[in-house]
């Protein structure tokens, strides 16, 4: 133990003064950082995850967290985090596991990307007082129209394909009733209701209390095929077949055993207490012809009348592997970029495998460009997207729509803790003990993440308004109105994008 | 394309000549038009028969059904005389589908309930990640050899294999990360073909009394013979219901 012990990173003091034994911290705190010894409360700082429960609720503003370190000896290369996490490993020996997303200090490409504003020669437009369209339809699109007859009395001939109408391009993404909890599925549904969006159920099938809201609902099929049955998918608006996601891309889920209760148990239909294991691959799918067959499969089962998307993790190769996409009568492309969350993934995997979004998007949206299928599919991006200009600048390089999920976490007040796993989040936003649980209420959290949602939009509209922009349909892809500032030639190539000054 | 009424009830379609797409159209018209019984002539190939069908119907096919036969269904008995391509009643929740003949790779794939008879042989990953709640428990039982990874992942139900006429009844990776479920297979299986997370367990009588009912069923549609008290059988089980618990460290 002593050989491998690493110093605490936290400190948690109580002012004695100040506090008045009202044991709000204790009941709050799901990690046992308090107790109380006689007329004291005693800390347990190693066990803090910053999550600010305790903070929030303390009525005296006694408590008080600060970041301590212990020093090491500075080395550039073997830093703190190599030699903690080697500690870790020869004591255990295991894969390390954490929560969120990607940690290491990759620049953001959107941080290098800045919008273009109309200055004399084009008049910018004001959102407040002039039409300003966010509507976005997702699906395929026909190459052209047809029509039949003359004059007044037009039939248009083309068959058009289902289409899901957006009423802002932000969706809220695939979190699966399991890595979060019931109330967290619940105020986003009810947002993204209210909205006129979508949110996804992501592989933890579709618990009977969300019923209500499936008119603005996408359900997930992946390799585990958790909850899926026919009810499941005829009751979704859309259906997402999940191939990878970013934060761990190729390699599959597991939902362990401690948080399978009864309610995540019936939903999921698996045994309580069993390990919820999502294969890597679909063993049904090997090829894009096998994709295309689970596509069709499902449009079978569903008579053709629901949009079928299909996600991937932004990896190397991602640009073809979306025209094969295209090509398996998929109706939509989600990526997925390095950058996003999760509630638990080998940290080796989330840190070192992917691609940034922001790459991904722009090659795949060129790609089906070159090969005239752009129509074919729509391109949903995810991974990382923490405002409302990442969002502008997404669509900008090629997305129709984005996801957002840490970001709506957030809204509901998570700490980006990184301890999804545990099932202790104090929040009740990845819990599964229903005391955790029913400290998220449900009104309150949708109010939030609509909040979130309308103010990025709202904040979209200026930002294209002030481009003399008016529509989401003349954003899209609309690379011109980018700039790369410090950004090397390689990149601006593959983002097409001009760097500042020219 | 023709459609014939031999009753109300029923109703033959004749699949020459017809894509999969129109074919399934043909096939769930049929349903709503409140058929009971479906007789599919000529099949060769075509896609998703059955797929996503909430109705106790019957569904006789006569030709080579393509992949993904009674996928998503809930409901139908598919009789199916010909072979059988891959995916064979992928994510079922409930129902049969009897094949007098052979069936590819992945067949029961994620089933959840339902039972799958097939007379002769099955390609790879068999029965992968079948899995069992409450009153639904899958079942799959296979005549002849099937191959690699049979119940790979499998997380509920029954799977039997009875070897009949072939040298061996199992290939490679019995089991690999089986956590619920259990396997029988007709004969000797080595340690050597058994997966990761997958045991050998001694067969006891309870253990006997599921073969005996599955094998009368496959005797029954079949027309066969098989005793099952002169055969004896391997039982393939999961280590633990949670193989992977154990691997994993926290940052």
């Amino acid at each position: 133990m002593s050989s491998h012990y690493t110093p605490s990173i936290y400190d948690v003091s109580v002012d004695s003064t100040k506090c008045r034994l009202c044991g709000r911290c204790i009941e709050n705190c799901s990690y046992d950082v308090f107790r109380r010894s006689e007329e004291k409360i005693l800390t347990y700082p190693n066990n803090c995850v910053v999550c600010h429960r305790c903070v929030a609720y303390c009525p005296a503003n006694a408590i008080k967290i600060k970041k301590v370190s212990t020093p090491y000896r500075y080395h550039p290369i073997w830093n703190e985090e190599v030699r903690e996490d080697i500690y870790n490993q020869a004591r255990t020996g295991k894969v390390i596991l954490g929560g969120m997303g990607n940690v290491r200090k990759y620049p953001p490409i959107f941080d290098r990307l800045v919008l273009d504003a109309c200055q004399i020669t084009n008049p910018s437009i004001d959102p407040l007082r002039e039409p300003m369209e966010t509507r976005v339809y997702l699906g395929k699109k026909p190459k052209k129209l047809e029509f039949s007859g003359s004059g007044d009395d037009v039939e248009l001939k083309t068959e058009l394909a289902p289409n899901l109408k957006l009423e802002t391009p932000i969706m809220i993404a695939h979190m699966s009733y399991g890595a979060v909890s019931l109330n967290t599925q619940l105020s986003f549904a009810k947002a993204a209701s209210n909205l006129g969006t979508f949110m996804g159920t992501g592989e933890g099938g579709l618990n009977q209390a969300l019923y209500d809201y499936t008119d603005n609902i996408i359900v997930q099929v992946a390799s585990g095929r958790f909850g899926v049955n026919p009810d499941y998918i005829n009751r979704g608006s859309a259906i997402e077949i999940k191939i990878g996601q970013g934060a761990k891309p190729g390699i599959g889920g597991h939902l362990p055993g401690e948080k399978v209760n009864k309610f995540i148990s019936e939903t999921r239909m698996i045994p309580e207490g069993t390990d919820a294991i999502s294969p890597a691959p679909h063993h049904d799918i090997y090829s894009i012809e096998d994709l295309a067959q689970l596509v069709r499969g499902l449009k079978e089962a569903t008579d053709w009348k629901k949009p079928v998307f299909v996600k991937i993790a932004a990896v190397h190769n991602s640009a073809a592997i979306a025209a094969g996409i295209a090509r398996a009568d998929a109706d939509g492309v989600v990526v997925d970029g390095f950058r996003g969350g999760t509630g638990a993934a080998p940290k080796v995997l989330r840190d070192h495998v992917g691609i940034p979004i922001e790459a991904a998007i722009a090659s795949i949206d060129q790609k089906l460009r070159d090969h005239g299928i752009r129509n074919e599919v729509s391109v949903i991006a995810s991974g990382g997207i923490r405002n409302s200009a990442d969002v502008t600048k997404a669509i900008a390089l090629g997305a129709d729509a984005v996801y957002i999920g840490t970001a709506a976490l957030i809204s509901l007040g998570c700490r980006v803790c990184g301890k999804c796993y545990t099932g202790l989040c104090p929040w009740g936003i990845s819990s599964q003990k229903q005391e955790l649980v029913d400290r998220l209420d449900p009104e309150v959290g949708a109010r939030q993440v609509q909040n979130l949602i309308e103010a990025w939009t709202h904040e979209l509209k200026e930002l294209m308004g002030a481009a003399g922009i008016n529509s989401i349909e003349s954003l899209r892809g609309n690379r011109d109105r980018l700039r790369g500032y410090m950004l090397d030639s390689n990149l601006l190539d593959i983002l097409d994008v001009k760097t500042v000054g020219a | 394309m023709r459609i014939r009424s031999k009753e109300t009830s029923s109703v033959l379609i004749d699949a020459e000549g017809l894509d999969y797409r129109r074919l399934n159209k043909k096939v769930r018209e049929a349903v709503a038009d409140g058929k009971v019984k479906i007789l599919i002539s000529n099949v060769l190939g075509q896609r998703f028969i059955g797929d996503g069908i909430d109705k106790n119907i019957e569904i006789n096919l006569t030709g080579t059904a393509g992949g993904d036969l009674g996928a998503f269904m809930d409901g139908p008995f598919i009789y199916l005389n010909g072979n059988a391509e891959h995916a064979v009643g992928n994510t079922m929740s409930s129902g049969r589908i009897v094949i007098h003949g052979n069936a590819g790779d992945c067949l029961g794939h994620s089933m959840r309930g339902g039972k799958i008879f097939v007379r002769g042989s099955v390609g790879y990953r068999v029965g992968i990640h079948m899995k069992q709640f409450e009153e639904n428990y899958p079942t799959i039982v296979i005549g002849g050899k099937a191959q690699s990874f049979l119940g790979e992942y499998m997380a509920g139900g029954v799977i039997l294999v009875l070897g009949l006429e072939q040298d061996e009844s199992v290939d490679s990776y019995v089991g690999t990360g089986i956590h619920g479920g259990v396997i029988y297979v007709a004969g000797e299986v080595d340690d050597t073909l058994l997966g990761a997370a997958a045991k050998k367990e001694e067969v006891d009588g309870d253990d006997i009394e599921v073969i005996r009912g599955l094998v009368k069923d496959y005797n029954h549609y079949f027309n066969r013979k098989v005793d099952v008290d002169k055969m004896h059988f391997t039982k393939i089980v999961p280590t633990s219901s949670r193989p992977f618990c154990n691997l994993y460290t926290h940052e």
